[in-house]
């Protein structure tokens, strides 16, 4: 357990120990988090903050999306991982932007907002940063997909010239599996478990 | 006895100033050894294409060594690299700006086909938005792969009706 969890578990004691396979790691409940991670970057130290990032519970979980904030102090030299739970609904899942307190968290919530549809209350510019503007999904969401929705093209004109469009992309011949063992590259090559179908005949149930 | 004649090539002193040919191969002549292309270098296949304009490989043998950055300078649009649903309507606009007779050549497997990239963010080749001519196989092809691309279209542009092209809209 590390100094910092520590400290913050005594200035706020409503924050939990959370499971971890390396750094010390809390959770911190939602209304609470600015609270603490000011606490932690002025009074603990951490003045970087590594990584934000969230995670989807799956449709049905309560809470259904928690942000994680990676922290990480250059003076201590000590790495704190911070959770909190989203409030809001499961459309319109709802945070609080840390980008006053590290600006470097400007586009990993921009990026968070685009992969999971999480709205940071207070960001300064909350648009979409892989996907293009007008994207009707929020891609890594449990719910959607890797193969894709179909879409319109991002550039309406373009998409009547070439009749092309965002297409449904399923992995043909699926699952793929790699042999290891003491075999040439190319009999060790990944491939298709089943291949008794593929994008024009529907695969067997 | 007839003496065989063995002055088979051009001879000044008999044919004066003038080359009689036909137009689709004088056209087509021209257009094969001065190919312009227009680097569409979207991911790592851009490295081996610049690595194809170094000295090692020399693209400047078969005369395309002139990439242009601009299409209205181009002539043949070399995409090298994956398309993402986002970039594909831009790579159309830049073909459209390039002026005809123009080619494309697919380079690797993500510009031919998508790749290893079956997802909801990228096209799953770029023949569904613009013509491909040449398709280049390899995660990413070798430098040498594209120099055969380049002869195989260099091969097709020879093949072309351009002189009847010339009064076609």
């Amino acid at each position: 357990m590390s100094a910092a969890a520590t400290a913050l578990k005594t200035r706020f004691p409503e924050v939990t120990d959370r499971v971890s396979g390396d750094h010390a790691a809390v959770n911190v409940p939602s209304d609470g988090i600015l609270a603490a991670l000011s606490f932690l970057r002025d009074e603990q130290g951490f003045d970087h903050l590594a990584d934000l990032t969230a995670i989807d519970w799956a449709e049905g979980a309560v809470p259904r999306f928690t942000v994680v904030y990676h922290l990480f102090s250059t003076a201590r030299h000590d790495y704190l991982r911070v959770a909190a739970a989203c409030t809001g609904d499961d459309s319109a899942p709802l945070a609080p932007s840390v980008v006053s307190l590290w600006p470097g968290a400007n586009w990993h919530e921009r990026e968070a907002y685009d992969m999971f549809g999480i709205k940071f209350e207070g960001h300064p510019d909350l648009r979409r940063i892989l996907m293009w503007d007008g994207y009707p999904y929020h891609p890594l969401r449990k719910e959607f997909p890797l193969a894709g929705i179909e879409a319109p093209l991002p550039d309406l004109e373009i998409a009547e010239e070439t009749k092309a469009k965002v297409l449904a992309a399923p992995m043909a011949g699926g699952p793929f599996v790699a042999s290891s063992g003491e075999m040439n590259l190319t009999e060790a090559e990944p491939r298709a478990k089943d291949q008794s179908w593929n994008e024009r005949k529907e695969k067997p149930e | 006895m007839v003496s065989a004649n063995t002055e088979l090539a051009f001879d000044r002193k008999i044919e004066g100033d003038v080359i009689v040919s036909r137009v689709d191969a004088v056209i087509n002549w021209i257009r094969t050894n001065s190919v312009w292309p227009m680097p569409m270098g979207l991911a790592c296949c851009a490295i081996e294409l610049m690595a194809v304009g170094t000295g090692r490989f020399d693209i400047a043998r078969f005369g395309a060594e002139v990439m242009r950055f601009s299409p209205r300078q181009a002539d043949c649009m070399i995409v090298a690299g994956t398309v993402t649903y986002k970039m594909a309507p831009q790579v159309r606009r830049i073909y459209d700006q390039m002026c005809a007779p123009k080619w494309v050549i697919a380079m690797g497997a993500c510009a031919s086909s998508g790749g290893m990239y079956r997802s909801y963010a990228t096209l799953q080749g770029v023949d569904r938005i613009l013509p491909v001519n040449v398709y280049i196989s390899g995660c990413p092809p070798r430098p040498e792969a594209l120099l055969d691309a380049l002869i195989k279209l260099q091969s097709k542009i020879k093949r072309e009706p351009s002189g009847k092209n010339l009064f076609v809209a």
